[in-house]
């Protein structure tokens, strides 16, 4: 790497910095008189001579703007102060986004790499969203259950799952304020009308910290590795309107299948081939009707809770709204 | 949910109106674009979920097995589906089913015109699965309501691209007899409902 491009990753750019004054100007605009290049020649006073970060130095000249034309930091266009938009955790919906949010740290985990310094779900009434905070960062520990006020925090997305990234430019504002975590699970009714494959009796990577299933004794990340078994159940709900794909997953699998892994493990071991694990358990469950709950995860619903829907249906209802058309 | 899957829902339609199911066409000219058939009451389906009695399998190959089947509605109307080498599972589970049995059908509409000029429909099965009575019936009123919805809007003042097309296409056919079909098969249950019912063999 060359030491330009270096310089260009941790201290912004002439381009930076004009993106930032026209982002004020245009705040601005109609309050009071002042060019893009003033606003420029101030922030880049800030951040090349007094070495203040972009964003603060960004603060600092709005603050001054918002006291020569009389104003609060609520009247600036955007709404956020800043310019972002307030998002709910259930409302993120593309990546790259700036935006600010208002949550309760739900569940911190351990982070799987040093360049992590907290990772874990954040939660609002909308639901939950995994963030990701960086070390070299070097913001403040979030603790779990405390509410915090999130300014310029980034969305991203990977494989239809959103998360948000905090970064250097993050401001934490604690908030002392309890907030109800909505429940985002999901409740789906249909006939099962495909078991996928890399459904049955699956074998897992057993790497730490890897559950990648492999693909004929390999892992994606690890290589050829001595597997472990696993059940699983890559279903499609249908209900003639809607398609929802709905992962099983070991007990979940045994719930639906009342096929046990030991019991899955033999038959595979009889007849020489894993396939017969999924064979079985299509004739066992396609065609039938469930109602499955669960958290959704991209595109799939993780079954929670599953019930079988058998016994008498309500004729009565449905000729009396048949009749009524 | 995020991101909508491509996957093409099974449609709920009796045999009486899959059967007059006898226009397809394509979204686009791409050769490997979905085939849909356009149901008279107005509904494109590329996929079919059907549960009803298996009344009969035969083999009608000739050089290899080529396995049919009738599958019948409650309104006395019969679904035929037909698995060769390129459907192994469905074809064997043909082979080895006893009728009468109700059984699970999901499968693709297949549409082919005889020497006379009619067009036969059928099913090509993806899966085939024995199931119960309470399945079949949760099956039928489930059918019904769908087939009354797209009757209704069959009838709208704003009828969407499907309908009209429908409309074009089957100037001969009254979306009224299969509102009347709907209805029957609802009725054939009633009565039985509040019977005891047996419990899931699965």
């Amino acid at each position: 790497m060359s030491p330009t491009e270096n310089k260009a990753e941790t201290e912004p750019t002439m381009t930076d910095l004009h993106t930032h004054a026209t982002e004020i100007h245009e705040q601005f605009d109609d309050q009071i008189d002042v060019s893009v290049e003033e606003i420029e020649e101030r922030l880049d006073t800030l951040v090349n001579e007094y070495k203040v970060p972009a964003e603060e130095a960004r603060r600092s000249v709005i603050s001054s703007y918002l006291d020569d034309a009389g104003m609060d930091r609520e009247d600036l266009g955007g709404g956020g102060g800043d310019g972002n938009e307030q998002k709910k955790a259930a409302e993120v919906d593309s990546p790259e986004e700036w935006i600010d949010m208002t949550v309760k740290v739900v569940d911190l985990w351990e982070p799987r790499s040093d360049a992590v310094a907290q990772v874990g779900l954040l939660g609002d009434e909308t639901g939950t969203i995994k963030f990701t905070k960086w070390s070299k960062s070097e913001l403040d520990e979030l603790e779990e259950g405390k509410a915090y006020d999130l300014r310029n925090v980034v969305t991203d997305e990977y494989e239809g799952r959103f998360s948000v990234k905090l970064n250097r430019t993050t401001t934490i504002t604690e908030i002392d304020e309890d907030i109800e975590v909505g429940d985002d699970n999901l409740t789906v009714e249909g006939a099962l009308v495909d078991i996928q494959s890399g459904s049955g009796l699956i074998k897992r990577c057993p790497e730490d910290d890897c559950t990648r299933v492999l693909q004929n004794g390999r892992c994606n990340e690890h290589g050829e590795v001595e597997g472990e078994f696993d059940l699983r159940i890559k279903g499609v709900l249908d209900d003639g309107e809607d398609v929802t794909e709905v992962i099983f997953d070991k007990d979940a699998t045994e719930a639906l299948t009342g096929i046990a892994l030991e019991e899955a493990k033999e038959m595979a071991m009889d007849a020489l081939d894993t396939s017969v694990v999924a064979d079985e358990m299509r004739e066992k469950t396609l065609g039938l009707y469930y109602r499955v709950t669960g958290p959704t995860y991209g595109r799939y619903l993780l079954a929670d809770e599953t019930e079988t829907l058998t016994g008498p249906v309500d004729t009565e209802q449905a000729l009396i709204k048949a009749r009524s058309i | 949910m995020a991101s909508t899957p491509t996957r093409e829902v099974a449609r709920r339609v009796f045999a009486r109106e899959f059967n007059d199911a006898s226009f397809t066409f394509k979204e686009s000219d791409d050769e490997r674009a979905p085939v849909y058939v356009l149901l008279p009451t107005g509904q494109r389906a590329n996929r079919i979920f059907v549960v009803g009695t298996l009344t009969e399998t035969e083999d009608v190959g000739e050089d290899s097995e080529y396995w049919q089947g009738r599958v019948v509605d409650p309104n006395g109307d019969t679904f035929f589906m037909y698995a060769g080498q390129y459907q192994p599972d469905a074809a064997s589970m043909l082979r080895e089913l006893e009728p009468p049995a109700y059984v699970a059908v999901v499968g693709k509409p297949r549409t082919y015109e005889t020497d006379e000029g009619d067009v036969n429909v059928s099913v090509r099965p993806e899966s085939i699965t024995r199931v119960d009575e309470s399945t079949r019936d949760r099956w039928v009123v489930e059918t019904a309501e769908r087939t009354l919805e797209r009757v209704k809007a069959f009838d709208s003042e704003e009828p969407d691209e499907y309908v009209e097309m429908a409309r074009e296409e089957y100037p001969d056919l009254s979306p009224e007899t299969y509102k009347r079909g709907a209805v029957e098969a609802i009725e054939s249950l009633d009565g039985t409902a509040n019977e005891e019912q047996p419990e899931p063999s699965a």
